[in-house]
C-alpha cells in the first residue's frame, strides 16, 4: 500500500482492525448488569379497531416483569421528533392500529426469548376494518386512513416551500404556451418509483439505563442521530438534556433508516426508569421489516415540452409520494428534497406538485438519497423518451439542456442557488472513457444478430451537505419541531498533553470511516502522525452537539468545522514553538511529528515539546492561554451541490426478459477527495442499491396490507 | 440440557436451554461478540461460523446440535494481534464499511480458500452469496479474498492503491 500524502491519499481505515477481528461494539455487544429485554406485540392488521388487550396471561409467566400498554405511557404524549403533519404517531397503538407491525403493547422479561413467549400470550381484540393500500386511490380520498383526515397531508407545488420567503415565478404558463406551440413534441409518462426496504445489516437496537438517583439516563441506540434522540428523550421526560446521554457506538449500517427517533427508543427510557433495570431491545429481522421506515414509493407523470432540436421548453412532475401511515422525523420533507433537484441540472423551466398521501403501510422516511433518486429517476427517463420520440442521442439532448459553466451561480427553478457546475465536461469526460460511440456500435451490431444490448445513461446533480442552518430555520430539520438539538457542523481538536492528537466530532459513521477521514485531515493540518490522532464520536454528551450522518453532510459541514479547529490549533501551536524555538510564530512550519522554523529544520521541537509546554502554563509566553484545543461549530452558507454522470451496459434475454448488467461507469464530481479508496468505495455501494432497485427489489403488499 | 463444545480451542462445558441458538450460545454464553446475529432466518450469513470444518449460519443451528463439535469463530482465526490473511485482504482492500457483516463473510471466506485457494471472481461470488453486504456492492470484498488467495499462495496480493481509479 503507497501513502503518498495524507491529504487526498489512500490511506487503510483505522476502524478495521478492530472490525475485521470481531471487536467492533454495537449496541447488542454492550451489556449493563441487570439487563431486562422487551419484545413488542405487533398488529398483524393494517387497519383494525383495538376493542381490548389482555395481558393477564403474559404477566402470569415466569420472568416477566411488565407488560406495557398505550394506557401507561399515553401521558408522556407522542413521539416529539415527527413532523407535526397529519396524524401524530403515539408510542403504543391508542385504540386503532395503522399498518402491519405497529406496536400495540411492550413486554419486559428476564431476556429475549421469555419476552418473546410472553408477547405471543398477549390476546388483543382487534376488529379488522379495510385498508388503503393503492396510492391512486388512497390520494381520491376513498377511504380514509385517519378518521376524519384527508389522505393527502400536503402537496409540494409552486411557492408552497418558500412561501413567504423568495418570490418564484410561476413557469406553468410558459410551459402552457410552449405545448401550444407548433413546433413543440410533448412526451408524458408515469412511472413508479418502487417502495423499497432500507435493510441495514445491523437491525435497529437499544439498550436504555435509568438512574433513579440522578434522574438522568444513559441509552445506546443504533441510530445516526443520537444528538436529536437525546432531545426527544429530555422533551418526551420532561429532564434536561445533560441528564440524556444517548451514544450511538458501531452502527451496522445506516441508509436513513436509523435516521429516526422511534418509539421504542422512548419506551425503552420508560421501561428502566419504571423497573429500576436497565432494558434492551433488539430489531428482529421481521420487524425491521415492518416497524421501521421504509424508502421510496412513488406513483407519478413525468412530461416534457421541447422542440425536435433537443431543446426543453418546459418540465412536469405530477407524483403521488406515499407517506406510510404516520410521517416521522424526514418523511414529508423526503418530497421536498425531490423537489429540490427537479430540474436536475437543467436550465428548463420546471412546474411540479408532489402529494404527501398516507396509506395503511409502515411509514417512509429517507433512504439512501431521500427523493433526490426519485426526482433523477422521473427526470432522466422523461429525457430519454423524449430523446427517442425525436430521434436524438440521449447525451446530446443532455448537453443542449445543460446549465452551462459561465452561467453559475445559478438561481435554480425552486428557488436554490448552485455555486458551481459543469455537467458537460463531466459527461463528456464519461463517455470518452466508455468509448460512447464504439458502444453505440456494438449495441447496433449486436440487435442485427438478434441480441438486445442496452445502454442506459443518466446524469445528475444532488442537494447535499446539510445543513446551512438557515434551513433549519425554515423548518428543515427536527430543530423546527422543538426538539433541542443542532443544525449545523462540529469538531474539537485537542492536543493531549503527550502530543498525540483527540478528535471529537458531532457526526458519527456507519461505516463511512469517519475515524480515518477525519484522522486525515487534521494529520495533514499538524504534521501529526496518522497513528497518533484517534478519532472520538458518537456521544450526545461528550461529543460536541452535532447532528449526524445523512444525506452526505457530514465532510462538507463537521468535516470543515474540524478542518477550522485544526488551523486554529495550529495557530496557536506556531506561538508556542515560536516562543521554545526562539522565532517568529510566522516562521514556524509544521511537517514530520512536529515544528520547525522555516528554512531551518535543525531548530525543531517535538508535538509532545509543543504540548508540554502548552499544559504547564507557566512556560508559555505572557497571554497565552494554557491547552491546545479549538473547538468550532460551522454552519455552511450553502448546500453542496456534486454532479455525475453513469453509464450502464445491459443485456436482455429476449425469451425472459431476464437483465444481465455488463458493465456500469461511473464518473462523479464530488469535489476533494480525502481518501479516493474510502469514496469509490461509498460510490460502489451507492450503484449497487441503484442496480438492486432497479432489477431486484421491491416491497410489495397485497390488498389488505401485508408486506408479500 | 449439557453440551460439551470446543470454541476456538478452548473447551467449554455449559448448561444450556434446548432452544437456545448457537449464535445466542456463543455471544451470551462465551461472550464471543463477534458474531453478529442479522437475521435470526438464515439468509444474511451474519453469524457465520465453521463448525468442524465447515460452515455453519450459526442461528439455524440449536447450540445442542453443536455439541462435541469444535467450533471457529471470528475471534479465533488468528492468534494474538497477527491477522489471518483474509482479515488482511479485508483491510488492505477496502472490503468492509460498517463492518457489521463482516466476521460472517471472513469466516467464509476463509472456507472457500480453505477448499480453493485460487478461485476464479465467479467462484467467489458463488462461494460467498450466502453472506450478505448491504454497504459495499461486493466489488471490494471479491478483491479482498483475492488479495487473501495470493497471499496464501505465497504470491505478492495487490491492496487497494492499485484497485483504485481516481
Amino acid at each position: 500500500m503507497s501513502t503518498t500524502s495524507v491529504m487526498g491519499g489512500i490511506v487503510r481505515r483505522k476502524e478495521d482492525p478492530s472490525l475485521i477481528q470481531g471487536k467492533g461494539k454495537y449496541v447488542d455487544d454492550i451489556k449493563r448488569t441487570g439487563e431486562l429485554a422487551v419484545a413488542f406485540v405487533r398488529s398483524p392488521f393494517a387497519a383494525a379497531t383495538i376493542n381490548g388487550i389482555d395481558v393477564s396471561a403474559a404477566l402470569a409467566l415466569d420472568g416477566v416483569h411488565a407488560v406495557y400498554t398505550i394506557d401507561d405511557v399515553r401521558h408522556l404524549g407522542p413521539n416529539p421528533a415527527q413532523v407535526a403533519v397529519g396524524t401524530l404517531r403515539p408510542l403504543l397503538a391508542d385504540g386503532v392500529v395503522h399498518h402491519v407491525g405497529e406496536a400495540v403493547a411492550m413486554v419486559v422479561a428476564d431476556g429475549a426469548y421469555i419476552a418473546r413467549d410472553a408477547a405471543d400470550l398477549v390476546f388483543v381484540d382487534y376488529e379488522p376494518g379495510d385498508a388503503v393500500v393503492d396510492l391512486k386511490e388512497a390520494y381520491a380520498d376513498k377511504s380514509l386512513v385517519h378518521e376524519g383526515v384527508s389522505n393527502t397531508l400536503l402537496t409540494w407545488a409552486g411557492n408552497a416551500w418558500w412561501e413567504g420567503v423568495i418570490d418564484l415565478p410561476d413557469q406553468s404558463p410558459a410551459i402552457q404556451e410552449a405545448k401550444e406551440r407548433d413546433d413543440t413534441v410533448v412526451v408524458s409518462l408515469e412511472m413508479v418509483n418502487q417502495r423499497l426496504l432500507p435493510t441495514a445489516i445491523e437491525p435497529r437496537a437499544v439498550l436504555a439505563d435509568w438512574n433513579t438517583g440522578y434522574d438522568s439516563v444513559e441509552m445506546w441506540s443504533s441510530s445516526q442521530i443520537p444528538h436529536a434522540v437525546a432531545g426527544a428523550i429530555g422533551m418526551t421526560f420532561g429532564i434536561p438534556s445533560n441528564k440524556v446521554r444517548v451514544v450511538a457506538p458501531e452502527v451496522g449500517g445506516g441508509f436513513g433508516l436509523k435516521l429516526n427517533v422511534y418509539p421504542d427508543e422512548i419506551l425503552c427510557c420508560f421501561a428502566s426508569r419504571e423497573l429500576s433495570r436497565p432494558v434492551r431491545w433488539t430489531e428482529t429481522r421481521r420487524e425491521a421489516s415492518v416497524a421501521s421506515i421504509q424508502g421510496r414509493g412513488w406513483v407519478g407523470t413525468a412530461t416534457i415540452t421541447g422542440t425536435r432540436d433537443g431543446k426543453i421548453l418546459g418540465y412536469e412532475l405530477d407524483a403521488i409520494c406515499d407517506m406510510g401511515a404516520y410521517t416521522h422525523n424526514f418523511t414529508v420533507a423526503v418530497p421536498l428534497l425531490g423537489l429540490f433537484v427537479a430540474p436536475g441540472q437543467y436550465d428548463i423551466p420546471t412546474s411540479y406538485a408532489l402529494h404527501c398521501v398516507v396509506t395503511n403501510t409502515p411509514t417512509t422516511d429517507a433512504y439512501r438519497g431521500a427523493g433526490r433518486p426519485e426526482a433523477a429517476y422521473y427526470l432522466e427517463r422523461i429525457i430519454d423518451t423524449f430523446a427517442r420520440e425525436i430521434g436524438m442521442d440521449p447525451a446530446d439532448v443532455r448537453k443542449v439542456n445543460y446549465w452551462k459553466p459561465d452561467q453559475f451561480p445559478v438561481t435554480t427553478q425552486i428557488g436554490l442557488t448552485m455555486d458551481t457546475g459543469d455537467y458537460e465536461t463531466n459527461l463528456n469526460a464519461l463517455l470518452e472513457r466508455v468509448g460512447y460511440e464504439d458502444l453505440k456500435a456494438k449495441r447496433d451490431a449486436a440487435k442485427a444478430e438478434g441480441r438486445l444490448l442496452g445502454l442506459g445513461l443518466s446524469t445528475y446533480v444532488e442537494v447535499c451537505g446539510f445543513g446551512p442552518s438557515a434551513l433549519a430555520g425554515l423548518g428543515f430539520s427536527w430543530a423546527g419541531y422543538g426538539v433541542p438539538t443542532a443544525f449545523n457542523g462540529s469538531g474539537v481538536v485537542r492536543v493531549q498533553p503527550d502530543g498525540t492528537c483527540t478528535v471529537t466530532i458531532g457526526t458519527g459513521p456507519s461505516g463511512q470511516g469517519h475515524e480515518t477521514t477525519w484522522a486525515q485531515i487534521v494529520a495533514d493540518g499538524l504534521g501529526i502522525a496518522m497513528e497518533n490522532i484517534e478519532v472520538q464520536h458518537g456521544d450526545s454528551l461528550d461529543s460536541p452537539v452535532g447532528v449526524g450522518t445523512f444525506g452526505s453532510r457530514s465532510i462538507a459541514v463537521d468535516g470543515t468545522a474540524t478542518y477550522e479547529a485544526t488551523a486554529r490549533v495550529k495557530e496557536k501551536a506556531a506561538v508556542i514553538a515560536g516562543n521554545l524555538l526562539e522565532a517568529a510564530p510566522e516562521d514556524i512550519q509544521f511537517a514530520d511529528g512536529g515544528a520547525h522554523v522555516a528554512g531551518s529544520p535543525d531548530r525543531s521541537v517535538a508535538w509532545s515539546q509543543i504540548a508540554e509546554s502548552a499544559y504547564q502554563p507557566h512556560t508559555l509566553p505572557e497571554g497565552v492561554e494554557g491547552g491546545l484545543e479549538s473547538s468550532v461549530v460551522f454552519s455552511p452558507p450553502n448546500a453542496t451541490w456534486p454532479f455525475g454522470s453513469h453509464l450502464a451496459l445491459v443485456e436482455v434475454d429476449p425469451e425472459t426478459g431476464d437483465v444481465d448488467l455488463l458493465e456500469y461507469w461511473a464518473t462523479d464530481d464530488c469535489g476533494n477527495v480525502i481518501n479516493p479508496m474510502i469514496v469509490d468505495g461509498q460510490i460502489h455501494g451507492g450503484i449497487a442499491q441503484g442496480v438492486a432497485q432497479a432489477l431486484f427489489e421491491e416491497a410489495i403488499y397485497d390488498d389488505a396490507g401485508n408486506l408479500l | 440440557m449439557e453440551v460439551r463444545i470446543s470454541v476456538n480451542g478452548a473447551d467449554h462445558t455449559s448448561d444450556v436451554e434446548p432452544r437456545t441458538l448457537l449464535v445466542h450460545y456463543l455471544r451470551e454464553n462465551l461472550g464471543l461478540t463477534g458474531t453478529h446475529v442479522g437475521c435470526e432466518t438464515g439468509y444474511c450469513g451474519a453469524c457465520t461460523v465453521i463448525v468442524d470444518g465447515r460452515t455453519v449460519k450459526s442461528c439455524t443451528m440449536f447450540a445442542v446440535q453443536a455439541d462435541g463439535t469444535s467450533i471457529q469463530t471470528i475471534e479465533g482465526v488468528a492468534s494474538g494481534a497477527g491477522l489471518h490473511a483474509v482479515q488482511e485482504g479485508f483491510w488492505e482492500c477496502h472490503g468492509l464499511q460498517c463492518g457489521f457483516c463482516t466476521p460472517g463473510m471472513i469466516m467464509s471466506s476463509i472456507a472457500l480458500l480453505e477448499e480453493n485457494d485460487n478461485p476464479s471472481e465467479d467462484e467467489i461470488r458463488h462461494g460467498i452469496e450466502g453472506n450478505l453486504c448491504r454497504c459495499t456492492g461486493y466489488h471490494n470484498i471479491v478483491r479482498s479474498v483475492q488479495y487473501a488467495g495470493a497471499k496464501m499462495r505465497g504470491e505478492e496480493p495487490q491492496g487497494a492503491s492499485q484497485e483504485v481509479s481516481s
